[in-house]
């Protein structure tokens, strides 16, 4: 009986690991090709997505993922790490008790219920009182900004408990205010963890699609401002797959190769820097 | 001269754990005040309470008070943070920041308003020579002061605690964690210490009472037991429970 479950959870473990190798051996079976035969220069260097036309250069959309993600990370980063230093260094226990589930809740609100809030309330905002279409690089990045919250608030508050308390003692005993003790001292300890938390929240705002699809407008261009509009990587692949077919879909999975890789990168640095850490 | 007098004092914890009860005593000025007892007894809190590190902690009471100079440390003319710089900590284990050496000594002086290299490099060499560590580091200042051994770093503790030109240095413990000559090192820098300084230290050992402080104090479950010149309190003791202590016959 005991040899028959460990055989049974060994199944079970090495074909959830089997799924992961099979999803990344399908991209990489469809997209790869396609970028040897285009070439990555022609495919990455390339302004003009017509499928129709056989043109299929992802850069506009490329720059589009970076844009929006490093906008998120412009709103969402200060917005959480000033909210987990208020709970761990200012709050009283019993209110980080309550507000640190009520974050990570956040986590769980379906990316579409995100995206509907922002063509709802976000996108009319921006249009009467900012000006262009309202559909915008802007819109995403607020609500990708959001959407990282719990990710960076609920590792970073993690990360500041981990800093031990003698740190605190020693300089306050030497006569600093606590917020010159958080930002000389706990901060800077916590350093290599908040910099995890800020890359596992850019890897979440990169990988989004849903809400960036709403609230984006998708138009394949540049963009001039943080006012027009833009398509990511993700929202490519999530508008088009449904009726995309031979070239047009392998393109799309060429798409898909791309954005694996950029993921893939930050997610090596992010466990980098966790090492680093515990070293 | 009177440098601090504690009258009446009694601390409680959160819940009303009593810590410490009406507490009396005095330090002299450049005089070596030893407090001794076992562990619970409460003469950590005293420490913390001079300093008012225990502000941090909620649900704490207090009575009677604590005066330095002549002003009461608890009223609201002093700024704790300034008291703090007044009133040095040295704690039992040795926690330097995670930084340079001279980042360590540098940091109190910062905080503090001071600004401009050789002025922050003439107090760096001020606290690490005072705390006689100058000599086995002054190759190596911009190393990490996680390196350092546990004495080592002990005494960087100290010097970061004098390069804020402190008028009180309070130690809780400092030589727990050490071995011997460790141990000797930092003795020998107090000793030099206390003609500039006013110096309490609160040790476990009794020995190390003996060996560095003019006046000693003998604390038990938040009561002063006995109090006076470390030779009296030494040979001829006054309370039965003072004389069981240091001689061992304790528990």
């Amino acid at each position: 009986m005991e040899k028959l479950i460990e055989k049974g959870l060994l199944v079970i473990a090495y074909s959830s690991i089997a799924i992961l190798f099979i999803i990344t051996f399908f991209i990489f079976k469809e997209g790869l090709p396609f970028i040897f035969r285009e070439g990555l220069g022609t495919i990455l260097g390339g302004v003009e997505w017509r499928p129709t036309k056989g043109e299929f250069g992802i850069l506009p959309m490329v720059v589009g993922s970076l844009l929006v993600t490093g906008g998120a990370l412009v709103i969402g980063v200060p917005l959480g790490l000033s909210c987990a230093v208020f709970l761990v260094e200012f709050s009283k226990p019993k209110v980080r008790r309550i507000l640190k589930p009520a974050i990570e809740l956040l986590a769980g609100i379906p990316s579409v219920v995100y995206g509907f809030l922002g063509v709802i309330l976000l996108v009319p905002l921006i249009r009467v009182h900012l000006g262009g279409p309202g559909l915008s690089l802007l819109a995403g990045s607020i609500i990708l900004g959001i959407m990282i919250l719990p990710t960076i608030i609920s590792i970073s508050i993690d990360v500041l408990e981990a800093v031990p308390q003698s740190y605190r003692e020693g300089s306050i005993a030497l006569g600093a205010t606590t917020t010159q003790t958080v930002s000389m001292v706990v901060l800077k300890a916590a350093r290599s963890g908040i910099v995890t938390a800020v890359i596992l929240g850019m890897g979440r705002a990169i990988g989004e699609t849903m809400a960036v699809i709403m609230v984006t407008g998708n138009a394949v261009a540049f963009p001039g401002s943080i006012l027009d509009s833009i398509r990511t990587l993700t929202s490519n692949i999530g508008i088009e797959l449904a009726y995309a077919s031979g070239d047009h879909q392998e393109a799309l999975f060429a798409t898909g190769v791309v954005l694996f890789v950029m993921i893939m990168v930050l997610n090596l640095v992010a466990s980098m820097t966790r090492k680093k850490r515990i070293r | 001269m009177e440098k601090i007098r504690v009258k009446g004092f009694g601390f409680a914890y959160q819940g009303g754990s009593v810590a410490l009860e009406n507490i009396n005593l005095s330090v002299m000025r450049n005089e070596i005040l030893g407090i001794m007892g076992p562990a619970q007894s409460g003469k950590s809190t005293l420490l913390r309470c001079l300093n008012r590190m225990v502000d941090a902690l909620p649900g704490t009471s207090r009575k009677g008070s604590i005066t330095l100079d002549g002003a009461d440390i608890f009223s609201g003319e002093i700024d704790p943070d300034d008291l703090r710089r007044r009133v040095g900590m040295v704690f039992d284990v040795p926690v330097p920041l995670p930084r340079s050496i001279y980042e360590n000594v540098a940091y109190g002086p910062k905080l503090h308003g001071v600004r401009g290299r050789k002025k922050l490099d003439e107090l760096v060499e001020f606290g690490l020579r005072s705390a006689i560590l100058w000599d086995e580091v002054k190759d190596r200042l911009g190393t990490s002061a996680l390196r350092l051994s546990g004495g080592q770093q002990q005494r960087l503790c100290i010097a970061r605690t004098l390069a804020l030109d402190p008028e009180v240095i309070l130690l809780d413990e400092p030589c727990s964690g050490l071995d011997p000559i460790s141990t000797l090192k930092i003795e020998e820098a107090l000793s030099e210490l206390k003609s500039k300084y006013t110096i309490i230290i609160v040790t476990n050992n009794t020995k190390q009472a003996a060996r560095v402080s003019d006046k000693a104090a003998y604390f038990l479950m938040g009561e002063l037991v006995e109090y006076g010149r470390t030779k009296q309190i030494f040979t001829v003791p006054r309370d039965r429970r003072t004389d069981d202590y240091i001689s061992g016959r304790f528990g």
